[in-house]
Protein backbone atom coordinates (compact mmCIF):
# COMPACT_ATOMS: atom_id res chain seq x y z
CA UNK A 1 0.00 0.00 0.00
CA UNK A 2 2.63 2.45 1.07
CA UNK A 3 4.43 1.62 -2.28
CA UNK A 4 1.81 2.03 -4.03
CA UNK A 5 1.69 5.30 -2.54
CA UNK A 6 4.68 6.32 -2.94
CA UNK A 7 4.70 5.20 -6.69
CA UNK A 8 1.63 7.55 -7.37
CA UNK A 9 3.52 10.62 -5.57
CA UNK A 10 6.71 9.43 -7.35
CA UNK A 11 4.81 9.24 -11.08
CA UNK A 12 2.73 12.97 -9.60
CA UNK A 13 6.40 14.49 -9.00
CA UNK A 14 7.74 13.49 -12.32
CA UNK A 15 4.57 14.65 -14.49
CA UNK A 16 5.28 18.04 -12.14
CA UNK A 17 8.89 18.23 -13.42
CA UNK A 18 8.00 17.54 -17.02
CA UNK A 19 5.03 19.87 -17.03
CA UNK A 20 7.74 22.50 -15.51
CA UNK A 21 10.31 21.94 -17.91
CA UNK A 22 7.43 21.92 -20.61
CA UNK A 23 6.68 25.17 -19.58
CA UNK A 24 10.28 26.39 -19.10
CA UNK A 25 10.57 25.73 -22.55
CA UNK A 26 7.91 26.66 -24.34
CA UNK A 27 7.87 30.15 -22.32
CA UNK A 28 11.55 30.50 -23.51
CA UNK A 29 12.80 33.76 -26.09
CA UNK A 30 12.29 32.96 -29.31
CA UNK A 31 14.31 34.47 -31.63
CA UNK A 32 13.80 34.48 -35.24
CA UNK A 33 15.85 32.17 -37.57
CA UNK A 34 19.39 34.12 -38.88
CA UNK A 35 17.71 33.50 -42.32
CA UNK A 36 14.46 35.73 -41.44
CA UNK A 37 17.18 38.71 -41.41
CA UNK A 38 19.85 37.94 -43.95
CA UNK A 39 19.71 39.13 -47.51
CA UNK A 40 17.96 42.47 -46.43
CA UNK A 41 21.29 44.57 -48.45
CA UNK A 42 21.74 48.11 -47.96
CA UNK A 43 18.45 49.59 -46.20
CA UNK A 44 16.69 52.14 -47.78
CA UNK A 45 17.29 55.33 -45.44
CA UNK A 46 14.19 57.60 -47.06
CA UNK A 47 11.96 54.17 -46.24
CA UNK A 48 13.69 54.09 -42.49
CA UNK A 49 12.86 57.53 -41.79
CA UNK A 50 8.82 57.08 -43.12
CA UNK A 51 8.78 53.76 -40.46
CA UNK A 52 10.88 56.13 -37.79
CA UNK A 53 7.86 58.81 -37.69
CA UNK A 54 5.04 55.76 -37.80
CA UNK A 55 6.64 54.06 -34.68
CA UNK A 56 6.73 56.92 -33.18
CA UNK A 57 10.07 56.02 -31.84
CA UNK A 58 11.24 59.83 -30.26
CA UNK A 59 8.16 59.76 -27.99
CA UNK A 60 9.48 57.56 -25.23
CA UNK A 61 13.04 57.32 -26.40
CA UNK A 62 14.02 61.39 -26.69
CA UNK A 63 15.51 62.11 -23.42
CA UNK A 64 12.86 64.42 -21.56
CA UNK A 65 11.99 67.80 -22.19
CA UNK A 66 13.99 67.77 -25.18
CA UNK A 67 12.72 69.64 -28.37
CA UNK A 68 13.01 70.41 -31.44
CA UNK A 69 15.78 68.50 -33.42
CA UNK A 70 17.97 67.20 -29.80
CA UNK A 71 14.68 64.82 -30.29
CA UNK A 72 16.23 62.93 -32.58
CA UNK A 73 18.78 61.77 -29.78
CA UNK A 74 17.46 58.74 -29.00
CA UNK A 75 19.05 59.37 -25.10
CA UNK A 76 16.36 57.15 -23.36
CA UNK A 77 15.61 58.48 -19.34
CA UNK A 78 12.07 58.87 -19.84
CA UNK A 79 10.34 57.12 -17.06
CA UNK A 80 6.98 55.45 -18.06
CA UNK A 81 5.04 54.82 -14.71
CA UNK A 82 2.31 51.45 -15.42
CA UNK A 83 0.49 49.47 -12.61
CA UNK A 84 3.39 46.80 -12.95
CA UNK A 85 5.94 49.35 -11.79
CA UNK A 86 7.97 52.04 -13.65
CA UNK A 87 9.68 51.15 -16.79
CA UNK A 88 12.79 53.13 -17.61
CA UNK A 89 13.43 53.72 -21.50
CA UNK A 90 16.44 53.02 -22.88
CA UNK A 91 19.21 54.64 -24.68
CA UNK A 92 18.57 53.04 -28.40
CA UNK A 93 21.14 55.77 -30.39
CA UNK A 94 23.41 54.33 -32.60
CA UNK A 95 26.23 54.58 -29.20
CA UNK A 96 28.45 51.57 -29.52
CA UNK A 97 27.65 50.98 -25.75
CA UNK A 98 25.55 53.49 -24.23
CA UNK A 99 22.97 52.39 -27.02
CA UNK A 100 22.66 50.04 -30.28
CA UNK A 101 24.81 51.01 -32.13
CA UNK A 102 26.93 47.67 -31.94
CA UNK A 103 23.98 45.53 -32.37
CA UNK A 104 23.41 43.62 -35.64
CA UNK A 105 20.39 43.68 -37.01
CA UNK A 106 19.13 40.22 -36.70
CA UNK A 107 19.62 41.47 -32.70
CA UNK A 108 17.95 44.68 -33.44
CA UNK A 109 14.70 42.69 -35.58
CA UNK A 110 14.49 40.17 -32.38
CA UNK A 111 14.18 43.12 -29.99
CA UNK A 112 11.33 45.06 -32.37
CA UNK A 113 9.66 41.72 -33.36
CA UNK A 114 9.84 39.33 -31.07
CA UNK A 115 11.07 41.22 -27.86
CA UNK A 116 13.79 39.65 -27.42
CA UNK A 117 17.31 41.87 -26.36
CA UNK A 118 20.58 41.35 -27.11
CA UNK A 119 21.56 39.16 -24.14
CA UNK A 120 18.80 36.54 -25.77
CA UNK A 121 16.32 37.97 -22.15
CA UNK A 122 12.78 38.43 -22.52
CA UNK A 123 12.25 42.08 -22.79
CA UNK A 124 9.08 43.74 -21.38
CA UNK A 125 6.10 44.76 -23.71
CA UNK A 126 6.33 48.17 -22.37
CA UNK A 127 8.36 48.44 -25.34
CA UNK A 128 5.49 47.26 -28.03
CA UNK A 129 7.14 44.44 -29.15
CA UNK A 130 3.29 42.89 -29.30
CA UNK A 131 2.55 45.05 -32.20
CA UNK A 132 6.05 45.63 -33.99
CA UNK A 133 5.81 42.10 -34.55
CA UNK A 134 3.85 42.90 -37.81
CA UNK A 135 6.44 45.02 -39.23
CA UNK A 136 8.28 43.35 -42.18
CA UNK A 137 11.98 42.85 -42.19
CA UNK A 138 12.22 45.14 -44.96
CA UNK A 139 11.08 48.04 -43.16
CA UNK A 140 12.87 46.77 -39.72
CA UNK A 141 16.45 46.60 -41.57
CA UNK A 142 15.25 50.35 -43.12
CA UNK A 143 14.32 51.35 -40.12
CA UNK A 144 17.88 50.51 -38.27
CA UNK A 145 19.58 52.09 -41.27
CA UNK A 146 18.33 55.29 -40.26
CA UNK A 147 18.49 55.06 -36.93
CA UNK A 148 22.02 54.70 -37.26
CA UNK A 149 22.39 58.36 -38.95
CA UNK A 150 20.71 59.55 -35.85
CA UNK A 151 23.33 61.32 -33.30
CA UNK A 152 24.87 59.31 -30.52
CA UNK A 153 23.70 59.30 -26.89
CA UNK A 154 26.28 58.43 -23.90
CA UNK A 155 23.54 58.70 -21.48
CA UNK A 156 22.65 55.28 -19.47
CA UNK A 157 19.23 55.04 -18.24
CA UNK A 158 18.62 53.54 -14.92
CA UNK A 159 17.02 50.03 -14.96
CA UNK A 160 13.06 49.44 -15.22
CA UNK A 161 12.11 49.67 -11.42
CA UNK A 162 9.65 46.84 -10.63
CA UNK A 163 8.13 45.06 -7.59
CA UNK A 164 8.26 41.07 -7.44
CA UNK A 165 7.29 39.09 -9.27
CA UNK A 166 7.30 41.57 -12.08
CA UNK A 167 10.50 42.05 -11.72
CA UNK A 168 11.52 38.07 -12.60
CA UNK A 169 11.64 38.13 -16.67
CA UNK A 170 11.66 34.71 -17.10
CA UNK A 171 7.94 35.39 -16.37
CA UNK A 172 7.35 37.12 -19.31
CA UNK A 173 7.61 33.79 -21.11
CA UNK A 174 4.26 33.42 -19.48
CA UNK A 175 2.68 36.55 -20.90
CA UNK A 176 3.61 35.88 -24.38
CA UNK A 177 2.51 32.71 -24.38
CA UNK A 178 -0.72 34.05 -23.34
CA UNK A 179 -1.14 36.91 -25.19
CA UNK A 180 1.98 37.53 -28.25
CA UNK A 181 1.39 37.24 -31.58
CA UNK A 182 1.42 38.91 -35.00
CA UNK A 183 -2.07 37.82 -35.96
CA UNK A 184 -4.50 40.63 -36.95
CA UNK A 185 -6.55 42.27 -34.47
CA UNK A 186 -9.92 42.67 -35.77
CA UNK A 187 -12.00 41.43 -38.67
CA UNK A 188 -12.35 44.17 -40.96
CA UNK A 189 -15.37 45.02 -43.33
CA UNK A 190 -13.30 46.26 -46.37
CA UNK A 191 -10.82 44.72 -48.17
CA UNK A 192 -7.99 46.40 -50.71
CA UNK A 193 -4.63 47.71 -50.74
CA UNK A 194 -5.51 50.88 -48.72
CA UNK A 195 -7.04 49.32 -45.79
CA UNK A 196 -4.43 46.45 -45.82
CA UNK A 197 -2.16 49.39 -45.40
CA UNK A 198 -3.95 50.91 -42.36
CA UNK A 199 -3.90 47.57 -40.96
CA UNK A 200 0.02 47.52 -41.35
CA UNK A 201 0.80 51.12 -39.98
CA UNK A 202 -2.12 51.13 -37.05
CA UNK A 203 -1.58 47.52 -35.56
CA UNK A 204 2.30 47.30 -36.63
CA UNK A 205 4.79 50.48 -36.31
CA UNK A 206 1.93 52.75 -34.96
CA UNK A 207 0.93 50.40 -32.25
CA UNK A 208 -2.13 52.71 -31.58
CA UNK A 209 -3.90 49.82 -29.75
CA UNK A 210 -1.06 49.78 -27.32
CA UNK A 211 -2.94 52.99 -25.75
CA UNK A 212 -6.52 52.71 -27.41
CA UNK A 213 -7.55 49.00 -26.59
CA UNK A 214 -8.48 48.38 -22.79
CA UNK A 215 -6.43 45.60 -20.97
CA UNK A 216 -7.12 42.90 -18.70
CA UNK A 217 -5.28 42.19 -14.84
CA UNK A 218 -2.42 41.41 -16.83
CA UNK A 219 -1.92 43.14 -19.32
CA UNK A 220 -2.94 41.55 -22.18
CA UNK A 221 -5.71 43.41 -24.73
CA UNK A 222 -9.41 42.16 -23.82
CA UNK A 223 -11.09 40.23 -26.03
CA UNK A 224 -13.71 42.54 -28.43
CA UNK A 225 -12.38 45.79 -27.71
CA UNK A 226 -9.61 46.62 -30.00
CA UNK A 227 -9.40 50.02 -30.08
CA UNK A 228 -12.27 50.82 -27.66
CA UNK A 229 -10.95 53.05 -25.43
CA UNK A 230 -8.97 52.61 -22.30
CA UNK A 231 -8.16 54.53 -18.93
CA UNK A 232 -5.07 56.65 -19.44
CA UNK A 233 -1.97 54.30 -18.35
CA UNK A 234 -0.73 57.66 -16.86
CA UNK A 235 -3.09 58.34 -14.88
CA UNK A 236 -5.50 60.98 -14.94
CA UNK A 237 -8.52 60.29 -17.73
CA UNK A 238 -9.42 58.18 -20.96
CA UNK A 239 -7.97 57.63 -24.04
CA UNK A 240 -10.49 57.27 -26.60
CA UNK A 241 -12.49 54.94 -28.53
CA UNK A 242 -11.25 55.24 -31.75
CA UNK A 243 -13.59 52.72 -33.84
CA UNK A 244 -16.74 53.47 -35.87
CA UNK A 245 -18.93 53.27 -32.65
CA UNK A 246 -16.73 56.13 -30.67
CA UNK A 247 -19.03 58.94 -29.36
CA UNK A 248 -16.14 61.43 -30.38
CA UNK A 249 -15.11 60.65 -33.22
CA UNK A 250 -17.52 57.72 -34.61
CA UNK A 251 -19.56 60.48 -37.29
CA UNK A 252 -16.06 61.88 -38.41
CA UNK A 253 -15.54 61.16 -42.45
CA UNK A 254 -12.40 59.71 -43.42
CA UNK A 255 -11.56 63.35 -44.68
CA UNK A 256 -11.92 64.36 -40.87
CA UNK A 257 -9.53 61.50 -39.54
CA UNK A 258 -7.21 62.69 -42.39
CA UNK A 259 -7.52 66.22 -41.50
CA UNK A 260 -6.88 65.54 -37.61
CA UNK A 261 -3.92 63.51 -38.04
CA UNK A 262 -2.45 65.92 -40.22
CA UNK A 263 -3.42 69.23 -38.56
CA UNK A 264 -4.43 67.81 -34.99
CA UNK A 265 -7.61 69.69 -35.34
CA UNK A 266 -10.84 68.29 -34.86
CA UNK A 267 -14.16 68.81 -37.44
CA UNK A 268 -15.27 71.40 -34.47
CA UNK A 269 -11.76 73.00 -34.30
CA UNK A 270 -11.15 71.56 -30.85
CA UNK A 271 -7.42 70.59 -30.92
CA UNK A 272 -5.55 67.19 -29.60
CA UNK A 273 -4.23 67.05 -26.40
CA UNK A 274 -1.87 65.01 -24.12
CA UNK A 275 -0.02 62.41 -25.42
CA UNK A 276 -1.92 62.46 -28.85
CA UNK A 277 0.31 65.69 -29.14
CA UNK A 278 3.22 64.05 -30.11
CA UNK A 279 1.47 61.45 -31.68
CA UNK A 280 -0.10 63.73 -34.19
CA UNK A 281 2.91 65.56 -34.62
CA UNK A 282 4.78 62.24 -35.78
CA UNK A 283 1.50 61.18 -37.99
CA UNK A 284 1.62 64.94 -39.45
CA UNK A 285 5.03 63.85 -41.22
CA UNK A 286 4.04 60.52 -42.67
CA UNK A 287 3.07 61.19 -46.81
CA UNK A 288 -0.64 61.45 -47.12
CA UNK A 289 -1.15 58.10 -48.43
CA UNK A 290 -0.20 56.65 -45.16
CA UNK A 291 -2.80 59.04 -43.03
CA UNK A 292 -5.97 58.17 -45.37
CA UNK A 293 -4.86 54.76 -45.27
CA UNK A 294 -5.14 54.75 -41.27
CA UNK A 295 -8.31 56.78 -41.86
CA UNK A 296 -9.75 54.22 -44.05
CA UNK A 297 -9.02 51.30 -41.64
CA UNK A 298 -10.12 52.74 -38.82
CA UNK A 299 -13.92 52.92 -40.92
CA UNK A 300 -13.34 48.86 -41.53
CA UNK A 301 -12.82 48.05 -37.96
CA UNK A 302 -16.06 46.42 -35.93
CA UNK A 303 -17.88 49.23 -33.83
CA UNK A 304 -17.03 49.36 -30.18
CA UNK B 1 -20.57 116.89 -5.73
CA UNK B 2 -17.78 115.67 -4.37
CA UNK B 3 -19.88 112.97 -2.83
CA UNK B 4 -21.59 112.29 -6.47
CA UNK B 5 -18.06 111.65 -7.78
CA UNK B 6 -17.41 109.12 -4.80
CA UNK B 7 -19.71 106.94 -5.29
CA UNK B 8 -19.46 106.59 -9.19
CA UNK B 9 -16.47 105.74 -8.89
CA UNK B 10 -16.73 103.08 -6.22
CA UNK B 11 -19.62 101.97 -8.58
CA UNK B 12 -16.98 101.71 -11.54
CA UNK B 13 -14.69 99.53 -9.47
CA UNK B 14 -17.32 97.32 -7.74
CA UNK B 15 -18.71 96.75 -11.04
CA UNK B 16 -15.14 96.35 -12.85
CA UNK B 17 -14.24 93.96 -10.10
CA UNK B 18 -17.51 92.18 -10.49
CA UNK B 19 -16.75 91.92 -14.22
CA UNK B 20 -13.53 90.72 -14.11
CA UNK B 21 -13.85 88.29 -11.04
CA UNK B 22 -14.60 84.96 -12.91
CA UNK B 23 -15.99 81.76 -10.91
CA UNK B 24 -14.09 79.10 -13.72
CA UNK B 25 -16.50 77.22 -14.38
CA UNK B 26 -16.65 73.96 -16.47
CA UNK B 27 -18.97 75.94 -19.06
CA UNK B 28 -17.27 79.40 -18.64
CA UNK B 29 -14.37 77.58 -20.06
CA UNK B 30 -15.51 75.30 -22.76
CA UNK B 31 -17.46 78.77 -23.88
CA UNK B 32 -14.00 80.89 -24.43
CA UNK B 33 -12.47 77.92 -25.96
CA UNK B 34 -15.07 77.44 -28.17
CA UNK B 35 -14.71 81.06 -29.26
CA UNK B 36 -10.90 80.30 -29.94
CA UNK B 37 -11.93 77.47 -31.94
CA UNK B 38 -14.45 79.32 -34.00
CA UNK B 39 -11.99 81.68 -34.83
CA UNK B 40 -9.75 78.93 -36.05
CA UNK B 41 -12.80 77.29 -37.81
CA UNK B 42 -13.02 80.65 -39.80
CA UNK B 43 -9.08 80.96 -40.76
CA UNK B 44 -9.39 77.14 -41.67
CA UNK B 45 -12.37 77.86 -43.72
CA UNK B 46 -10.01 80.40 -45.86
CA UNK B 47 -6.53 78.21 -45.57
CA UNK B 48 -8.82 75.49 -47.52
CA UNK B 49 -10.51 77.68 -50.27
CA UNK B 50 -14.14 76.85 -48.64
CA UNK B 51 -14.76 80.58 -48.70
CA UNK B 52 -13.01 83.80 -50.45
CA UNK B 53 -10.37 85.70 -48.75
CA UNK B 54 -12.03 88.20 -46.84
CA UNK B 55 -10.14 90.67 -44.53
CA UNK B 56 -11.98 91.72 -42.12
CA UNK B 57 -13.27 87.70 -41.49
CA UNK B 58 -9.45 87.53 -40.81
CA UNK B 59 -9.64 90.14 -38.47
CA UNK B 60 -12.51 89.19 -36.23
CA UNK B 61 -11.49 85.24 -36.34
CA UNK B 62 -8.08 86.87 -35.01
CA UNK B 63 -9.12 89.58 -32.57
CA UNK B 64 -11.84 86.65 -31.39
CA UNK B 65 -8.72 84.44 -30.49
CA UNK B 66 -6.80 86.93 -29.26
CA UNK B 67 -9.39 88.47 -26.58
CA UNK B 68 -10.63 85.13 -25.73
CA UNK B 69 -6.92 83.73 -24.94
CA UNK B 70 -6.52 86.60 -22.22
CA UNK B 71 -9.64 86.22 -20.50
CA UNK B 72 -9.06 81.95 -20.53
CA UNK B 73 -6.25 81.71 -17.17
CA UNK B 74 -8.85 84.33 -15.32
CA UNK B 75 -11.00 80.60 -15.39
CA UNK B 76 -8.98 78.90 -12.94
CA UNK B 77 -8.53 80.88 -9.41
CA UNK B 78 -7.93 79.37 -6.82
CA UNK B 79 -10.84 76.90 -5.11
CA UNK B 80 -11.70 75.56 -8.81
CA UNK B 81 -9.67 73.19 -8.87
CA UNK B 82 -12.32 69.76 -9.48
CA UNK B 83 -14.46 72.29 -11.55
CA UNK B 84 -14.26 70.31 -14.93
CA UNK B 85 -12.78 66.64 -15.43
CA UNK B 86 -10.69 68.14 -18.29
CA UNK B 87 -8.70 70.77 -16.83
CA UNK B 88 -5.32 69.01 -15.48
CA UNK B 89 -4.28 69.58 -11.58
CA UNK B 90 -0.89 70.37 -13.54
CA UNK B 91 -2.52 73.45 -14.28
CA UNK B 92 -2.49 75.11 -11.07
CA UNK B 93 0.86 73.75 -10.14
CA UNK B 94 2.31 75.85 -13.19
CA UNK B 95 0.52 78.70 -13.01
CA UNK B 96 2.74 80.88 -14.27
CA UNK B 97 4.06 78.41 -17.23
CA UNK B 98 -0.13 78.44 -18.30
CA UNK B 99 -0.48 81.63 -18.27
CA UNK B 100 2.43 82.50 -20.46
CA UNK B 101 0.85 80.06 -22.78
CA UNK B 102 -2.26 81.60 -22.85
CA UNK B 103 -0.48 84.98 -23.12
CA UNK B 104 1.75 83.47 -26.14
CA UNK B 105 -1.19 82.50 -28.19
CA UNK B 106 -3.22 86.21 -27.54
CA UNK B 107 0.62 87.37 -28.46
CA UNK B 108 0.83 85.44 -31.74
CA UNK B 109 -2.54 86.68 -32.48
CA UNK B 110 -1.85 90.20 -32.01
CA UNK B 111 1.08 90.13 -34.51
CA UNK B 112 -1.01 88.90 -37.27
CA UNK B 113 -3.51 91.52 -36.49
CA UNK B 114 -0.68 94.05 -36.96
CA UNK B 115 0.71 92.82 -39.94
CA UNK B 116 -2.81 91.07 -41.26
CA UNK B 117 -2.19 87.86 -43.59
CA UNK B 118 -3.02 89.22 -47.39
CA UNK B 119 -4.60 85.77 -48.33
CA UNK B 120 -5.05 82.19 -48.90
CA UNK B 121 -1.62 81.33 -48.51
CA UNK B 122 -0.87 83.62 -45.87
CA UNK B 123 -4.27 82.35 -43.58
CA UNK B 124 -3.03 79.13 -43.99
CA UNK B 125 0.89 80.28 -42.66
CA UNK B 126 -1.10 82.05 -40.03
CA UNK B 127 -3.06 78.90 -38.95
CA UNK B 128 0.24 77.07 -38.32
CA UNK B 129 1.55 79.96 -35.61
CA UNK B 130 -1.45 79.90 -34.33
CA UNK B 131 -2.15 76.29 -34.10
CA UNK B 132 1.12 75.34 -32.49
CA UNK B 133 0.02 76.88 -29.50
CA UNK B 134 -2.94 74.41 -29.01
CA UNK B 135 -1.27 71.10 -28.99
CA UNK B 136 1.86 72.87 -26.71
CA UNK B 137 -0.72 73.62 -24.13
CA UNK B 138 -3.08 70.77 -24.33
CA UNK B 139 -0.17 67.90 -24.08
CA UNK B 140 0.17 69.32 -20.33
CA UNK B 141 -2.94 70.79 -18.77
CA UNK B 142 -6.15 69.33 -20.84
CA UNK B 143 -7.11 66.03 -20.35
CA UNK B 144 -8.99 63.59 -22.38
CA UNK B 145 -12.44 62.41 -20.93
CA UNK B 146 -14.26 60.15 -23.32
Amino acid sequence: MAGKTGRILLSLAALAVIGAAGMFYITLPSPLPPEHWAGQGEPDIANGERVFWAGGCVSCHAAPGSEGNARLILAGGLALKSPFGTFNVPNVSPDETAGIGGWTLAEFGNAMTRGVGKKGEHLYPSFPYNSYARMTPKDINDLFGFIKTLPKSGNVAPPHDLPFPFNQRIALGGWKLLFFGDGPRAPLSATGDQVKRGQYLVEGPGHCGECHTPRNALGGFEADAWLAGAPNPEGEGRIPNITPGSKSMGAWSEADIVNYLETGFTPEFDSVGGSMVEVQANMAKLPAEDRAAIAAYLKAIPAR
Amino acid sequence: MKFKVIVTAALAVALGVGTAFATGTKEEREAIMKKVGGGMGQLAAIAKGEKPYDADAVKTALTAISENARLFPDQFPAGSENASPASSPKIWENMDDFKARAEKLAGDADALLAQLPADQAGVGAAMKTIGANCGACHQNYRIKTD
